[in-house]
């Protein structure tokens, strides 16, 4: 190819001084390819190889990133589903729980209720029982005092009978009477 | 093609040397010299080499290409140590980072496919020496080293040796050999479809090397040409024409120097995929 070149320029390269537009100079091409070389290694070395590594990490950063987003908001989303599901369990249970207890509560208020009122007849029966007894007591000492108190009185009322003339008689015919039986 | 363009480009070179006279200044501006040159403030002459007969004298060209390089491992060494402190590219680095990736994942990528990773590093080398030579061209006092065949004939050959190598590599050498001549072609055409692809391989770099030389030639002569049509016509009212005319050039030149970096890097990534995946 370089042959191929030179024998085209050469057609061209009549003209000028120090070759023509279409001449290959060797010197040029010699420090062209000098520094083109050593301008691949270097740049190769020191330039593209960290840029594209960088770049490379960068991209591997973002795309993981994004996928790691991805499934931080789906698991968020499950999350707040099992969440959601949880908080309406819960909610059931306390309800039931509420349920049970007011239930519960209901049956001991009732047998509360019966106990105290069973409590309270029978304080009552016990006292009724009680007033009769007393009231039995306080006929029984009423009467044996009445009973006293009149003989008291028939006592006082016969001694002083007995003096008059009439009750002598009646006392005679009494103690006659006792003779004749 | 480019054998035509390159002889449109001599015409136009002989025409306008006619016309200014005989004295060959546009020449002179295009191509290599022995200083560089700051006119109207002077010039600065370079230092004459010789080794085993062969001329190596520091010219223009040469002090160019190697500032083109420094700047560039300089530049890109900058970029690889923005690297080191943050995966999150900053200034500079955001504007090569974008190069860096269209050309791995626009250039290199689609064209040669599995194992792309391996020429990435050559591609982009030649990607931004090209580019920053072209640009470096487009500045006053400068001169264009992707405007001088020898240059950009050493840029093709490079890319003619990684494609050989690429595809030997890959195929072995007997079986790259094989696989230059495409499947089901009939055996008395075996020898002459040989030969025509094994001219074809090297039209390919050849093609590669008269393009960048002459698309970066063309723009440089078009603007002096516009340039010298002032003192041509002898006349003050053609100036502002000329100007306008050669910014005109100067800014599609701008284009050209991004578009012939991509297509030089594009074109030598589409030989190497041919020759690593012969099967297509």
């Amino acid at each position: 190819m370089l042959a191929n070149i030179l024998a085209f320029s050469s057609m061209y390269s009549s003209e000028g001084g120090g070759g023509g537009l279409l001449s290959v100079d060797g010197g040029l091409a010699f420090w062209t390819v000098l520094t083109f070389l050593a301008l691949v290694f270097i740049l190769k070395k020191f330039a593209w190889k960290p840029i594209l590594t960088a770049l490379d990490e960068r991209e591997k950063n973002i795309k993981d990133s994004l996928e790691l987003a991805e499934k931080s908001k789906e698991e968020s989303k499950k999350l707040l589903e099992e969440n959601k599901t949880n908080l309406l369990k819960a909610e059931e249970e306390s309800r039931k729980i509420i349920n049970e207890a007011r239930s519960f509560a209901e049956t001991m208020k009732n047998q509360i209720i019966e106990d105290s009122k069973s409590q309270a007849q029978k304080i009552i029966a016990s006292a009724s029982a009680e007033i009769e007894r007393k009231k039995e007591e306080a006929f029984g000492e009423l009467k044996n005092q009445v009973a006293e108190i009149s003989l008291q009185i028939a006592e006082k009322v016969i001694k002083q009978n007995l003096n008059t003339s009439l009750n002598s008689e009646v006392i005679d015919k009494y103690i006659n009477e006792l003779q004749k039986n | 093609m480019d054998l035509q363009n390159s002889e449109t480009l001599k015409d136009t070179l002989s025409q306008t040397a006619e016309h200014s006279g005989g004295d060959n200044w546009i020449m002179h501006h295009i191509m290599d010299g022995n200083y560089l040159d700051f006119t109207p403030f002077g010039k600065i002459y370079l230092p004459h080499l010789e080794i085993f007969g062969l001329d190596i004298s520091i010219t223009r060209h040469v002090v160019f290409l190697w500032i083109s390089a420094a700047l560039l491992i300089f530049l890109m060494m900058k970029v690889s140590k923005a690297y080191k402190n943050s995966l999150v590219p900053k200034g500079v680095s955001n504007f090569f980072e974008v190069l860096i990736v269209f050309v791995r994942d626009e250039i290199a990528k689609p064209t040669i496919g599995k194992g792309y990773e391996k020429f990435v590093p050559y591609l982009l080398t030649a990607f931004f020496f090209i580019l920053l030579s072209n640009f470096l061209g487009l500045i006053p006092f400068s001169a264009t080293i992707t405007s001088n065949i020898s240059v950009t004939v050493v840029l093709a050959v490079s890319s003619f040796l990684v494609t050989q190598a690429g595809g030997i590599k890959k195929n072995g050498v007997f079986g790259y050999f094989k696989g230059l001549i495409p499947h089901g072609v009939p055996v008395f055409l075996l020898p002459i479809m040989f030969v025509v692809e094994l001219l074809g391989l090297f039209t390919k770099p050849f093609a590669l090397a008269i393009r960048l030389f002459a698309n970066m030639t063309a723009g440089h002569i078009v603007i002096y040409a516009l340039i010298s049509l002032i003192f041509v016509m002898k006349s003050y009212f053609i100036a502002p024409v000329s100007i306008g005319m050669a910014l005109f050039i100067y800014l599609l030149e701008v284009l050209v120097a991004l578009l012939q970096a991509y297509i030089f890097t594009m074109l030598s990534s589409l030989f190497i995929g041919m020759a690593v995946h012969q099967d297509h």
